[in-house]
């Protein structure tokens, strides 16, 4: 397979609470080829917190990277978190469409930003650049008991103009990866609705009400597992499961797993090299695993158990019908 | 849905300045409803999303400076992407959050808090250290146990470190937060 390579950005919660991420992510592109290099020193994207303050102020912020990038001589940056994909899209989107914006961002920056880097999802990389077939090529194991449900978050495809990637209302790249990884994917009515994630901390209850019912519904889907591709949404819904269950008088107990996690799995890779003891509630009981080959063998003899008994059910049939 | 109460004046000033910092044509809005239908918050909010929009349509500027509504706005752009008049109503919503910063007008102090910790840690560090925002955050709200059963969890897997990491270019990174805060006095 052709190398394919990527300025890389990982952001803060990738370095600590989702620091999974970080290391499934890695262990994936790999195994499809792809080299992600870091830009030196990067800083955080400012996420929500700066744009309550300026529009420039937290376009700096963001361009101050894009900038980074920009000397690496590199076109994409990719990065797995939603939150600064939106920093990034919106400060790409803004500064490229109105030169005052620019002129006045870059009075803040040490290093003017000319807008020459476009910022895409890990997920749009795997989806768009990598493609089902390379994805599905991969997989060596199946995980039978494994039912999920793709969990967007509300910002990965909205709003469309800025995100430029996948359906506002309905989008489908998650969907479509892990179903090429061989996976179980449930139709999720809820895999846009905002879990409450930015404010966790100050708002703890309003949080709790929103999640439970991202998780009832994922439930009501007939899923096990809620699959995620936003460090936020996975935090919120994993870490608080519990704060949810009080608050709710609930007991859900839904491994809440990144995207990237559940490939690295369907690869062969060890649950241990995937960052899967670092959830807190745990999907070891339901990502029990067969190779490819042991799987279609049982698929092969339960189709021929299945066979006599319906030759004899329609002799039968036949019989009484006569 | 209530009765909208114009107790003020209508602040054209208000109105200008809100088009001409978020872009928006607030005028635009036709009052279908859609934002509202579609926010995930709207319970909480003590004005859905399309009311604010009426009540800036009639320069309300107290009001929505004042509202609880625009600090519990998680940015989730679902108005935007579904106004059928292509208003960007999120952006609007931010607008509106950043003027109520300014003009010192915030009704929900923990989230401005919370935030304040996030720029602190940024501006210190050059990234996010998380546990001293969460430590910021305590200190300064005075929330002294929330969330405090969360801790043992996050430290049991090594998720969260108890030293920040500082950035070399950490500096740099400060010098966006003094410009900016520079340019903010001089333009008052
Ligand atoms: S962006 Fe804010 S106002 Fe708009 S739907 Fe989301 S939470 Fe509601
Ligand atoms: S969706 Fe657009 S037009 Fe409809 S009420 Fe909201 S802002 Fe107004």
């Amino acid at each position: 397979m052709a190398e394919k390579e990527y300025a890389y950005f990982s952001g803060c919660s990738l370095e600590g609470t989702a620091k999974e991420y970080d290391e499934s992510l890695r262990v994936v592109m790999k195994a499809l080829g792809v080299n992600l290099v870091e830009p030196d020193d990067w800083s955080c994207c400012g996420s929500t917190p700066a744009h309550t303050v300026d529009h420039v102020f937290a376009a700096a912020l963001a361009a101050r990277n894009l900038c980074l990038v920009e000397k690496m001589n590199k076109e994409v940056l990719t990065t797995p978190c939603p939150s600064c994909l939106m920093a990034f899209k919106k400060a790409q989107y803004n500064m490229s469409r109105d030169d005052a914006f620019k002129g006045e961002v870059n009075e803040l920056l040490d290093e003017a930003y000319n807008c020459g880097v476009e910022s895409k999802s890990s997920l749009q990389i795997i989806y768009e650049d990598i493609g089902l077939d390379a994805i599905a090529a991969r997989v060596t194991h199946i995980m039978p008991d494994l039912k999920v449900a793709p969990y967007y978050g509300c910002i990965l495809s909205r709003p469309p103009e800025i995100a430029q990637f996948d359906d506002p209302e309905n989008p489908v790249s998650m969907d479509k990866v892990l179903t090429a990884a061989g996976i179980d994917v449930r139709d999720f009515a809820f895999k846009m609705e905002c879990c409450g994630a930015a404010f966790g901390v100050p708002k703890q209850e309003m949080v709790n009400r929103l999640s439970a019912k991202v998780l009832e519904m994922a439930l009501d889907a007939g899923a096990n597992c809620i699959a995620v591709a936003c460090p936020l949404c996975q935090q919120n819904l994993d870490l608080r499961q519990e704060q949810v269950n009080k608050t709710m008088g609930s007991n859900f107990n839904i491994p809440i797993i990144y995207f990237t996690q559940l490939m690295g799995l369907a690869y062969g890779f060890s649950p241990k090299e995937l960052g899967m003891d670092k959830v807190i509630v745990s999907a070891d009981k339901i990502t029990r695993r067969i190779t490819k080959e042991e799987y279609a063998k049982i698929k092969e003899e339960e189709a021929a158990a299945k066979k006599p008994q319906k030759a004899k059910k329609e002799a039968a049939a036949e019989e009484t019908n006569n | 849905m209530d009765t909208i109460n114009l107790s003020e004046k209508t602040d054209w000033a208000f109105i200008e300045e809100v088009k001409k910092e978020s872009g928006q044509n607030p005028s635009l809005c036709y009052q279908c409803g859609n934002c509202t239908a579609g926010c995930p918050y709207t319970q909480y909010f003590d004005y859905p999303v399309s009311v604010i929009m009426r009540l800036l349509q009639s320069g309300q500027k107290e009001t929505i400076l004042t509202s609880k509504a625009i600090w519990l706005c998680a940015t989730c752009e679902t108005c935007t992407t579904r106004c059928p008049c292509e208003v960007d109503v999120t952006h609007i919503m931010d607008t509106l959050r950043i003027m109520a910063r300014r003009e010192g007008k915030v009704s929900e102090k923990d989230i401005q808090l919370f935030y304040d910790s996030f720029l602190d840690s940024m501006k210190k560090h050059g990234r996010i250290f998380e546990m001293g925002i969460l430590m910021g955050y305590k200190f300064k709200s005075g929330h002294l146990m929330g969330d405090a059963e969360l801790g043992p969890k996050v430290m049991s897997r090594g998720k969260i470190s108890l030293f920040p990491k500082t950035i070399k270019g950490a500096d740099k990174v400060a010098q966006i937060f003094n410009r900016f805060q520079e340019k903010a006095k001089k333009h008052g």
